[in-house]
């Protein structure tokens, strides 16, 4: 029973933080939104035994990817206005298109097919058994060549990004050495001729 | 008890809310992402739901891998948008329409 009610409150919770992201004006409040999601999905996750990853999509996701997202909405200064056009237009197909998505996928993953008789609910673990131990173990000797692959992922977003948003070389104002030896005085000097103005 | 079923069920109305987030919010680069986002989160839960009723590890794996790479595409992606809003001072998916797709 206790049990059932912290996975309803984790699930409302989730789904009522999903369909705020998709509504709200406010971009700030979208990303705040989906921090809310992350943070109830982490809970069930929990409930999962999923204990290193739970933790880990706080971390990552709700310490970095959501902080991100909030830099770069407040960096911008966008017109929220104009992005909500078409907004009323496009609710009906997007709710059609939604329920007729949820009708299909409900109908395979419901309690028919994955209920407790198809798939009994496993023992709960040992006190002792430690997830993130047991995800290791299988990480670095079964998965080690797509872990590294995944590092390897990681390296190139970090050069992309940089590479994307770098400015090229900064304007400093300091003098250049090398190019102010190469001067002549042809460069700086100009000689004109001009008759002299006469007094008055 | 819980069963597999419910655990599915909530996935499948995550991913259904973000599909249809990217429906209504078609001209906001940021919240498209968002939704993205959103419907890998619904992804991961299906396959840790399913590794747990299974007894397998396999998924939660999976699910670090998913992580990484969203975690790789959404840095990607907000560089790319930072850098269009410095030239197009806009975000409006309407905007883009120099390759005239």
């Amino acid at each position: 029973m206790f049990q059932q009610i912290i996975f309803y409150w984790f699930a409302l919770a989730a789904i009522f933080a999903g369909a705020m992201v998709i509504t709200v004006r406010n971009p700030v409040h979208a990303a705040l939104f989906l921090v809310l999601a992350f943070f109830s999905s982490a809970g069930l996750w929990l409930m999962l035994e999923a204990e290193f990853l739970a933790i880990a999509l706080v971390l990552v996701y709700v310490g970095a990817v959501m902080v991100l997202f909030l830099f770069v909405v407040m960096m911008l200064d966008i017109n929220i206005a104009v992005l909500r056009e078409g907004f009323a237009r496009y609710l009906p197909i997007a709710a059609v298109v939604a329920l007729m998505m949820f009708g299909a996928i409900g109908y395979v993953v419901g309690p028919r097919y994955f209920g407790l008789d198809a798939a009994p609910s496993p023992a709960p673990a040992a006190a002792s058994y430690s997830n993130t131990e047991a995800i290791g173990k299988v990480l670095y000797t079964d998965y080690v060549l797509p872990f590294e692959a995944a590092a390897v992922i990681l390296l190139v977003a970090i050069v992309a990004a940089i590479a994307l948003t770098h400015r090229g070389t900064r304007q400093s104002k300091a003098p250049r050495p090398e190019r102010q030896v190469q001067v002549r005085r042809a460069d700086r000097v100009r000689l004109i001729k001009m008759d002299a103005e006469r007094g008055g | 008890m819980i069963s597999l079923a419910h655990y599915l069920i909530v996935g499948a109305v995550l991913f259904c809310l973000s599909v249809a987030g990217i429906f209504i919010n078609r001209k906001n680069v940021i919240v498209l992402l968002m939704c993205i986002e959103l419907m890998l989160l619904a992804v991961n839960l299906n396959f840790i739901a399913f590794s747990h009723f299974l007894g397998n590890l396999t998924g939660q794996v999976f699910v670090f891998f998913i992580l990484t790479v969203a975690a790789a595409e959404s840095a990607i992606g907000l560089a790319i948008l930072v850098v269009l809003f410095r030239n197009r001072s806009s975000i409006n998916v309407e905007d883009l329409d120099e390759m005239r797709g």
